[in-house]
């Protein structure tokens, strides 16, 4: 692998150029990412298989964006900490509430206990910790179940296009009209949720029902994504080429078309899981989501609003600078995969 | 022009009627049994037969959606099973609630989103610029109920013990006039403050890159090019141009605060919509949480009509379409 700023996109600067001839600042910028995009893959294409050279250079464009960088590496460390949360803490999240733990009650942070501990005694890193678990997983299942559902309808409405394409958009806008979070609290205040009397779902109080609940209004921004992509991959050529070749629909979809829609399709799945942390924290504050004694970001909130104006409000700030940061984080880590998968996408 | 308007108000309507249907099975089917929270506290093993028979919820699903459509269209909206006020009373004078904050709010966000998307767009990649762009990252991030209770933390409590006055800080700022207007605002200001973040948050990045398309085409060449200065090119000229864009997602926006307030008036337990809502989830007050969502959904949707009529009007180009 030759180094590319030898190569020909980078030989002056072909967006100066562009510039004097008045073309728009978004547009010289993107044709500029375009130009050495095409130069590396050429370069790629006669050393290595096309499929890892472009693996390898979606690595390498996501690797310069730094910021996009150093919040997957404290994203990790924190995914890292919350997995390993009984290894790393000597706490216990929900201890007997024997005397020697209510002893260390209403402590503020120290080097023992770095974010405090609660009224009862326990250490608040650790029930964050704990809570972290469940937002993140939360966080994962979300984004995976509204991918799945979005994809779906947005590659049927996209390949069959038609009545049936008018049909699912139809109703993908009808969803978006709804009140979204008055909808996500009547369905998680239902504790005992069924699908039309057949069969139970999980409740709201717990992950598995939460994640249900959250996707049930989380993938209409992927279908109408899928949607549009397929509509204009499905007039090239290479569809045409494999319908030729006998290729059946499925296949034409899962082999020929979801692949070259993998980018956005990945960009949005990961600024899902931001959504999606902060929808369970906020339905676990309002009340309508995981309960007490189970942890999550948005009860401990919630079971802290109190402390407002009190000596005790370190146990307000802390779960919610928590949160805030793995938002942050993962909404970068998307930012950057959008620069490295789509670079037409980003001004 | 009118007939752009007609045909968009004729379209919808059947997304108005169709979002009925899926707003009364969401409820009725995959909502809380409103008989079974309102005999939470009882011993009776008859009260959840005796409440559902006496909700009409033994109907058919189709039977209780045109019954509860017929009565609703009649104005007839029900009791509140709570207090003894009628749902729609309570749904107004919560509306109004509303619409005060988000009308101030959107105000506020506007004129700040629309202020920073300027200078951000005159000096693109600036150091302001970028710290604008971090601030809107952040804003986007922040989880509201958080960030309401922090500002009340600060603003009033951490405030009252820095000037050492008995009362919390944002509360005690004296008021020459006794009451009136500047009570009003005071009341007002810090929940249109922690709303303006979100808000802000989001347009001024729509704001920063419609204006900055704006600024690059040939007309504001030719005007440069004719001898105007800066200020008036990117004020009259560009800004003029670029609103269009930002004009249609704040309609949409104003819309979806109607149902979106909920964690804003929580917080600092105002009254309007979205405590009207939590209350009744709460109480199992199923009389007002269909009423609701129809009154909110047809906000939404009108303001979506809007935000179309609005984008025909500033935009001559989409009419045609």
């Amino acid at each position: 692998m030759s180094d590319v700023s030898s190569g020909p996109g980078r030989r002056g600067d072909p967006r100066r150029h562009l510039r004097e001839a008045g073309v728009g600042e978004a547009a010289t910028v993107s044709t500029g990412v375009l130009l050495d995009a095409a130069v590396e893959t050429g370069e790629e294409t006669v050393e290595t298989a096309p499929v890892r050279s472009n693996l390898r250079l979606v690595a390498r464009r996501f690797l310069r964006h730094r910021l996009a960088v150093a919040s997957l590496v404290v994203l990790l460390l924190i995914a890292a900490l919350a997995a390993l949360a009984p290894v790393v803490s000597p706490y216990d999240y929900n201890p007997p509430l024997t005397n020697e733990v209510l002893d260390q009650a209403r402590q503020p942070p120290s080097w023992d206990h770095l974010f405090g501990t609660d009224r009862l005694g326990r250490d608040q890193l650790t029930r964050v910790l704990y809570a972290l678990q469940k937002s993140l997983l939360v966080g994962i299942g979300v984004a995976l179940l509204s991918v799945a559902i979005g994809v779906t309808i947005g590659a049927i409405a996209g390949y069959r296009g038609g009545w049936v394409d008018a049909l699912l958009m139809r109703f993908t806008d009808l969803v978006l009209v709804l009140p979204a979070l008055a909808v996500l609290l009547i369905l998680a205040k239902n504790p005992e949720p069924s699908f039309f009397g057949l069969f139970d779902l999980p409740p709201a109080t717990e992950v598995p029902g939460m994640i249900l609940v959250i996707s049930v209004l989380g993938w209409m921004a992927m279908a109408r994504i899928v949607r549009g992509e397929f509509l204009s991959l499905r007039e090239k050529e290479f569809v045409e080429a494999a319908r030729a070749a006998g290729a059946s629909g499925t296949r034409i979809v899962v082999r020929h078309l979801l692949p070259n829609a993998v980018g956005p399709i990945v960009v949005f799945a990961t600024l899902e899981v931001g959504l999606a942390i902060l929808t369970e924290a906020t339905l676990s504050f309002l009340g309508a989501g995981i309960e007490l004694p189970d942890v999550s970001l948005g009860n401990l909130i919630a079971d802290a609003e109190d402390t407002v104006g009190t000596d005790l409000s370190y146990l307000l700030v802390f779960p919610g600078l928590v949160l805030f940061l793995v938002v942050l984080c993962v909404n970068f880590v998307g930012d950057g995969l959008r620069d490295a998968l789509d670079p037409r996408a980003t001004p | 022009m009118l007939k752009y308007i007609l045909r968009r108000i004729a379209a919808s309507i059947p997304v108005l009627l169709l979002a009925s249907v899926l707003v009364f099975v969401l409820v009725r089917e995959f909502g809380a049994d409103p008989a079974r929270v309102r005999c939470q506290q009882s011993r009776d093993p008859g009260c959840r037969a005796r409440v559902t028979e006496a909700l009409g919820l033994d109907a058919s699903l189709p039977e209780q959606y045109v019954t509860f459509m017929g009565d609703f269209f009649q104005g007839d909206w029900g009791e509140s099973q709570r207090s003894d006020r009628s749902v729609a009373e309570s749904i107004r004078d919560a509306l109004w609630e509303t619409s005060q904050l988000a009308f101030w709010g959107v105000l506020v966000s506007v004129v700040v989103a629309v202020a920073i998307g300027v200078y951000s767009a005159r000096r693109p990649y600036s150091v302001g610029d970028y710290v604008f762009t971090g601030l809107a990252f952040a804003g986007i991030a922040m989880p509201t109920f958080w960030f309401g209770l922090l500002v009340i933390q600060y603003a009033t409590f951490e405030l009252q013990q820095l000037s050492g006055s008995s009362e919390p800080f944002f509360y005690s700022i004296p008021n020459p006039l006794g009451s009136g207007p500047l009570d009003y605002f005071r009341e007002l200001a810090l929940p249109v403050l922690v709303l303006s973040v979100q808000l802000v948050a989001g347009w001024s990045r729509y704001q920063r890159s419609a204006l900055l398309d704006e600024l690059h085409r040939d007309y504001i060449r030719t005007a440069r090019a004719k001898g105007l200065s800066q200020r008036r090119v990117v004020w009259k000229h560009g800004l003029r141009n670029s609103l269009s864009p930002l004009v249609t997602v704040v309609a949409l926006d104003f819309g979806a605060l109607f149902g979106g307030l909920i964690i804003t008036e929580r917080v600092f337990s105002r009254p309007g919509m979205g405590t009207l809502l939590l209350d009744a989830l709460e109480n199992g007050d199923t009389q007002v949480i269909l009423p609701w969502m129809l009154v909110t959904g047809s906000l939404i949707i009108a303001c979506n009509l809007l935000a179309d009529v609005l984008y025909g009007v500033l935009d001559p180009r989409v009419r045609v379409a």
